[in-house]
């Protein structure tokens, strides 16, 4: 996302000279994410919104639900669309235009780990089965960048879909029709989080910060649920990971999202 | 794509799986390296029902220049699916999918090819499915690596890869089309074995923690028998009896 430049390589050179010592560069803990802070319903005309903080990375998602076509083969399911953008003014290197590879990677990537999950059943969200189902958007813009948006994107769109309100409707007439006054959740089955950490040298960070993300080698997103189970995966960056580690990756992936689980639940339930 | 028979079973009570397989069978692979004229080096993979066809270029100039790097060559990779590939016509123009695939099999290569060797040059992989049939990332990612070393560029490493999964709540080998829409988790793995390095890890579906290991060691496993098929077909090239 951010451009590699020569700051960047001499960062690198301090990170990894910290990390030799078991440090990291903003004093946290190798298997320690950034404080989250959230904010529910940033945006009261989305049926759903959060806009979060992780460290110096922000983050709006708004959710907008409404009725839509299903697709032909899964007449009796609702939709679920999860999408990620970086907006121009979030980094000085952000230009306008299509999306570009990193970005396309993370929209799919966001959408992956709550959509595999299962945490909205969508089974429940059908208006009149092949014609009309609920469609629910969560639309993700980045608008502060400091690394890892991967985790921002998925902890502001899981933190406004657990809250957002779902109007309903009723299939009037060959069409669905708003029932007015009817409010309701959203048919809730899990809470995904995704934990990305980063392989610098032979080191493993959790929610690498933006020098971080600019001097790592590789980096895996791990989406745990409200089970403790992995059930999403993607690795990146120009190197591999051993085994072991991702195996420990997959450990610490449930160990940290499960403290990051807690705080999505807590601010939620302050917002009912 | 759509399966051949929705109410097929996944796994039978002896072991067996929808297309006859055992649990830890990959399908049939057959690899050939060369065969491409123009291309500097290239690769076909038969993977199953898989049909994929890969062309190296490079080291070469970069078009455009800025995108050149003055420190190490850079890799560029396109994954595309032929029109013609699955059962409905695909768009042409290189969907959501088919980018991100590009960019995860390229960075599943990079560990592998020593492009520092290269300043200020490209080299260019073209990945052409022809037919797709469940696991194209992997059987391309495996052919490109055949296709990176006809072409002569230095590897530390050839990157093999295969799919694990869960269907039935059974952890299984190269995770087939059915298998993939029908199945619990379909987790696709590029694997350096000299290297002993993981480059390309992915995953859908939900695996307990138990589970999530064992999947990733029997991919891993798979990834050494896919590797022996493509130095085979390095070997049948170079210093097989047809070889000229």
């Amino acid at each position: 996302m951010a451009s590699h430049s020569v700051l960047d390589e001499l960062k690198r050179t301090q990170i990894l000279e910290l990390l030799e010592q078991g440090k990291r560069v903003d004093g946290r803990a190798l298997d320690e994410a950034r404080e989250l802070s959230i904010e529910i319903n940033a945006i009261p005309k989305a049926n759903g919104s959060a806009r979060i903080r992780l460290g110096d990375t922000e983050v709006v998602c708004g959710v907008k639900i409404q009725p839509d076509r299903p697709f032909p083969d899964t007449g009796d399911k609702g939709l679920f669309i999860c999408t990620a953008e970086l907006l121009p003014l979030s980094h000085p290197t952000v230009e306008t235009g299509p999306p570009q590879p990193p970005v396309i990677e993370l929209a799919r990537v966001t959408d992956r780990g709550i959509r595999e999950s299962h945490m909205i059943d969508v089974s429940q969200l059908v208006i009149e089965k092949d014609k009309s189902v609920i469609g629910v958007f969560a639309d993700n813009v980045v608008v502060d960048y400091d690394g890892n948006l991967f985790d921002a994107c998925s902890y502001a769109a899981t933190a406004a879909l657990l809250t957002s309100k779902t109007p309903k409707w009723n299939w009037t007439d060959e069409k669905p029709v708003l029932s007015e006054g009817e409010e309701g959740q959203l048919p809730i089955n899990t809470i995904p989080v995704s934990v990305t950490m980063g392989k610098i040298g032979n080191y493993i960070v959790v929610d690498p910060n933006g020098d971080e993300w600019a001097s790592m080698d590789a980096r895996v997103t791990i989406t745990t649920d409200s089970d403790g189970n992995i059930c999403a995966l993607q690795k990146g960056g120009n190197d591999g990971f051993t085994l072991d580690e991702i195996v420990k990756c997959g450990e610490t992936s449930i160990k940290v999202g499960a403290q990051i689980r807690e705080k999505l639940k807590s601010s939620s339930q302050e917002n009912q | 794509m759509g399966g051949r028979d929705a109410t097929m079973v996944l796994l039978d009570e002896n072991g067996i799986r929808c297309d006859g397989r055992k649990i830890d069978e990959p399908r049939r692979i057959m690899i050939k390296a060369g065969g491409l004229k123009n291309a500097d080096g290239s690769a076909y993979i038969e993977f199953g029902d898989n049909k994929i066809l890969v062309g190296v270029f490079g080291p070469r100039d970069v078009h455009p220049k800025h995108m050149s790097n003055t420190d190490t060559g850079i890799l560029r990779v396109r994954y595309h699916m032929e029109p013609f590939s699955v059962g409905e016509r695909k768009n042409p123009a290189p969907s959501r999918r088919e980018i991100e695939i590009s960019k995860v099999i390229k960075e599943a290569l990079e560990p592998a090819v020593m492009l520092e060797k290269f300043p200020r040059t490209a080299v260019d992989v073209f990945i052409e499915i022809l037919q797709a049939d469940g696991g194209t990332r992997c059987a391309a990612l495996t052919a490109a690596s055949v296709a990176l070393a006809d072409a002569g560029i230095p590897m530390r490493d050839m990157v093999a890869a295969i799919a694990s999964g869960k269907v039935a709540d059974t952890i299984i080998l190269d995770v087939n089309n059915e298998e993939d829409q029908a199945g619990q988790a379909d987790m696709p793995i590029g694997y350096m074995p000299s290297e002993e390095k993981i480059t390309l890890l992915q995953l859908d579906g939900v695996l307990t923690p138990e589970e999530y290991k064992k999947c990733v060691e029997v991919g891993v496993e798979g990834c050494k028998l896919v590797y022996d098929l493509q130095k085979k077909a390095l070997h049948d090239k170079y210093f097989g009896e047809k070889a000229d």
